[in-house]
C-alpha cells in the first residue's frame, strides 16, 4: 500500500510572516488564541494591499485608461483565486460581499423573499452563528414560513434523528447550516444534510466562515446550493467576503442591493439586471480588499489547507489534554478528533469575562461571551463561555500560557 | 499593585462572592431586567416603595465579577433613598464607589445594574427612562 506523506507546517517559521507577533502585550509576547473571531495578517497580504494602491488603483469596470484596466485585472484575478479556492465551476457564481454576514443576508433576501411562504419550513441549527440564524428567522417571519432549529445532543453534535419530527411542521424549502461551529468546533455532517435536503427539493445554505480558513472547501463535493465565507478570518483584510451560489439559482434570484454596476439598462419605465456575478455587486466594490483576499488565498494555499487542518488538529488535541488538567474546568462540545481548532470552556465560579481579563494580563488573547450563539448557549444552559481558537501560526506554548493564566484566575478568585 | 490586582481588588471580589441585596421581593412594586448583549451579563432588579422612598431593593443575575459586584454595591447605595433622586443618579456616583479602572467594555458591565434599576423606577414611578435604554427596539417575532 502506498503511503502518502502527511503535509506538515512549521508554525514558528509561519509566525515570522506576521508582524503582529513582534508585539508585546502587558510586557509579554502576544499569545493570540482568538483566530475564530478574526485572524492576524501576514506580510504578503499587507504588501499586496500597499502595492495595489501604489501601482494599480482606480475604480473597476468603467475606466478606459490603463490604470483602470490594471485595477480590473487585479479585481477579476482575485475572483479567479476565490473560485479556485472553493472549486466553483465558474466566476459567475462567485460574488464578492462585505463579509459572510452580508453573503447570508444576500441569500436570505434574494432567494428567501421570493421562494418562501405560508406552509413552508426553514430549518437552521442550534449551533448557528447569529449571522446564519437571525436572517432566516426574520425572512421566515416576513414570508409566513415556519422556522425551526435542529437540536444538538450532549456532545454538541446535531441530532439528525430530530429531522423527522421537524419535517412535520411544513414543506422543507431551505436548510441553513454552518460547516464548523464557531463556539464548539463541531464539524457538521453536511453531506447527509445535503442529501436529506435535496430529497425534499430544498436548498442547503452553508456558512463556511469557520471552515474556509482552516480546511479544504469544495462546493461541488459538498453538494450544497449556497456557501458564504469571509476574508478577515483567513488572513485577508476586513470588508471582503464571498458568497457562492449555483448558477441556475443565482440567475433566477432577485438582486439584493440596487444601484450602479448591477444594472444592464436603466430607463424611467424599467431596469434590467447585469449578468452574474455583477447583478449582486451594486456600487463600487471593496477592490483593494478583494486583492488582499486573493493574496491571502495564495498564502494559505502555499502553506496548504491540509497541513493547516492537521496542525490545528494537533493543537486541539494538546489543548484538550492541558485544559482537562485544570481543576473546576468544564469543556464543551465533541471530543478533539471530532472538532476543528476551537475549544470552549468554563472555570467553575469565574465568569468568562473575568477569565479573559486575567489571562489578558499575561498577554493571552481569548474570547469571552456568547460568541453570537445565544440559542446554543440557551441549549447548553449557559450565558457565556471562554473560547480559545487556533490557526496556522498558533503554538503549543501559547496553550501552556493560557493554562498558566487559568491557574492564576483560580487563585485570584479562590 | 498590578493592573489586575487593582481591577479585582478585595472589595470587588467580596461583593461578587457575597452579594448584598441579592434575592427576590414578594409582590414588588416594580421590576426590570436587562442584558449586556456583548457578553451575556444578566441582571434583574425588584423594588418596593414606601411613599417616595425605595423601601427595599433586590437583584438577581449572572455575569462577570464586575457586573455583579457593581450591582451589589448599588443595592447598598440606593436603599432608603428617594426614587426620584436615584433615577437621576449619575454614573460617576456608582463608578466612584466601584473605584477601579475600567476599559470601555468593562464599563458596560459595571453600569448594567444602574441601567436596570433606572428602568424599574421608570416602570414603577414614571421617572425619565435612562438614555441607554431609550429607543431600544427588540426584534419581536410572534
Amino acid at each position: 500500500m502506498a503511503v502518502t506523506a502527511q503535509p506538515r507546517l512549521d508554525a514558528e517559521r509561519i509566525r515570522a510572516d506576521f508582524p503582529i507577533f513582534e508585539l508585546e502585550i502587558h510586557g509579554k509576547p502576544l499569545a493570540y488564541l482568538d483566530s475564530a473571531n478574526s485572524s492576524q495578517k501576514p506580510r504578503p497580504v499587507l504588501d499586496a494591499l500597499r502595492t495595489f494602491y501604489e501601482t494599480s488603483y482606480a475604480n473597476v469596470h468603467r475606466a478606459v485608461y490603463e490604470l483602470g484596466l490594471r485595477s480590473d485585472a487585479a479585481y477579476d484575478g482575485a475572483r479567479q483565486k476565490a473560485r479556485a479556492f472553493i472549486n466553483a465551476e465558474t466566476t459567475a457564481e462567485v460574488v464578492f460581499t462585505r463579509n459572510a454576514t452580508e453573503g447570508l443576508n444576500l441569500i436570505a433576501y434574494g432567494w428567501g423573499l421570493d421562494n418562501l411562504g405560508p406552509g413552508d419550513l426553514v430549518l437552521v441549527t442550534e449551533l448557528e452563528h447569529h449571522s446564519n440564524f437571525v436572517p432566516w428567522q426574520y425572512i421566515a417571519h416576513r414570508t409566513g414560513a415556519a422556522f425551526a432549529a435542529i437540536p444538538i445532543d450532549e456532545n454538541g453534535e446535531l441530532r439528525l434523528e430530530a429531522l423527522d419530527e421537524l419535517e412535520s411542521r411544513g414543506r422543507v424549502k431551505l436548510v441553513a447550516c454552518g460547516y464548523v461551529s464557531n463556539s464548539l468546533g463541531t464539524v457538521n455532517p453536511l453531506e447527509r444534510l445535503a442529501a436529506w435536503a435535496h430529497e425534499r427539493d430544498a436548498v442547503l445554505v452553508v456558512d463556511a466562515a469557520q471552515a474556509a480558513p482552516h480546511r479544504p472547501v469544495d462546493v461541488q463535493a459538498l453538494e450544497c446550493d449556497f456557501l458564504a465565507f469571509t476574508g478577515h478570518k483567513m488572513c485577508g483584510p476586513t470588508g471582503i467576503g464571498v458568497v457562492w451560489g449555483r448558477r441556475e439559482l443565482l440567475e433566477r434570484m432577485s438582486p439584493f442591493e440596487l444601484g450602479g454596476e448591477m444594472i444592464r439598462k436603466v430607463t424611467v419605465e424599467r431596469t434590467t439586471w447585469n449578468e452574474l456575478p455583477h447583478k449582486f455587486e451594486a456600487g463600487t466594490p471593496p477592490i483593494a480588499q478583494a486583492v488582499g483576499l486573493g493574496a491571502a488565498i495564495d498564502y494559505l494555499t502555499g502553506v496548504g489547507l491540509e497541513a493547516i487542518e492537521r496542525h490545528e488538529a494537533e493543537l486541539t488535541s494538546y489543548a484538550w489534554g492541558r485544559l482537562s488538567e485544570v481543576p473546576g474546568l468544564t469543556l464543551y462540545g465533541p471530543s478533539p478528533e471530532r472538532r476543528a481548532g476551537i475549544v470552549s470552556f468554563n472555570l467553575e465560579g469565574i465568569h468568562p469575562h473575568d477569565v479573559a481579563q486575567v489571562v489578558d494580563s499575561e498577554g493571552v488573547a481569548v474570547r469571552a461571551g456568547h460568541h453570537c450563539n445565544q440559542p446554543l448557549m440557551t441549549s447548553l444552559g449557559l450565558s457565556a463561555t471562554t473560547r480559545a481558537s487556533f490557526y496556522l501560526y498558533s503554538l503549543p506554548e501559547e496553550i501552556d500560557r493560557l493554562v498558566d493564566g487559568l491557574h492564576r484566575a483560580r487563585k485570584l478568585f479562590s | 499593585m498590578s493592573e489586575l490586582d487593582s481591577l479585582y481588588r478585595e472589595v470587588i471580589l467580596d461583593h461578587y462572592k457575597n452579594p448584598r441585596g441579592h434575592g427576590v421581593i414578594d409582590g414588588p412594586d416594580a421590576e426590570a431586567e436587562g442584558q449586556n448583549p456583548l457578553c451575556g451579563d444578566e441582571v434583574s432588579i425588584a423594588v418596593s416603595f414606601e411613599g417616595d422612598t425605595i423601601a427595599d431593593v433586590k437583584f438577581q443575575g449572572r455575569g462577570c465579577a464586575i457586573s455583579q459586584a457593581a450591582t451589589s454595591m448599588l443595592m447598598d447605595m440606593v436603599k432608603g433613598r428617594r426614587a426620584e433622586e436615584v433615577a437621576s443618579m449619575s454614573r460617576e456616583e456608582l463608578l466612584d464607589e466601584v473605584g477601579i479602572p475600567l476599559t470601555p467594555v468593562r464599563l458596560k458591565c459595571a453600569l448594567l445594574g444602574l441601567g436596570v434599576l433606572k428602568l424599574a423606577l421608570h416602570k414603577g414611578r414614571g421617572t425619565p427612562l435612562p438614555e441607554e435604554w431609550a429607543g431600544l427596539e427588540e426584534l419581536e417575532l410572534s
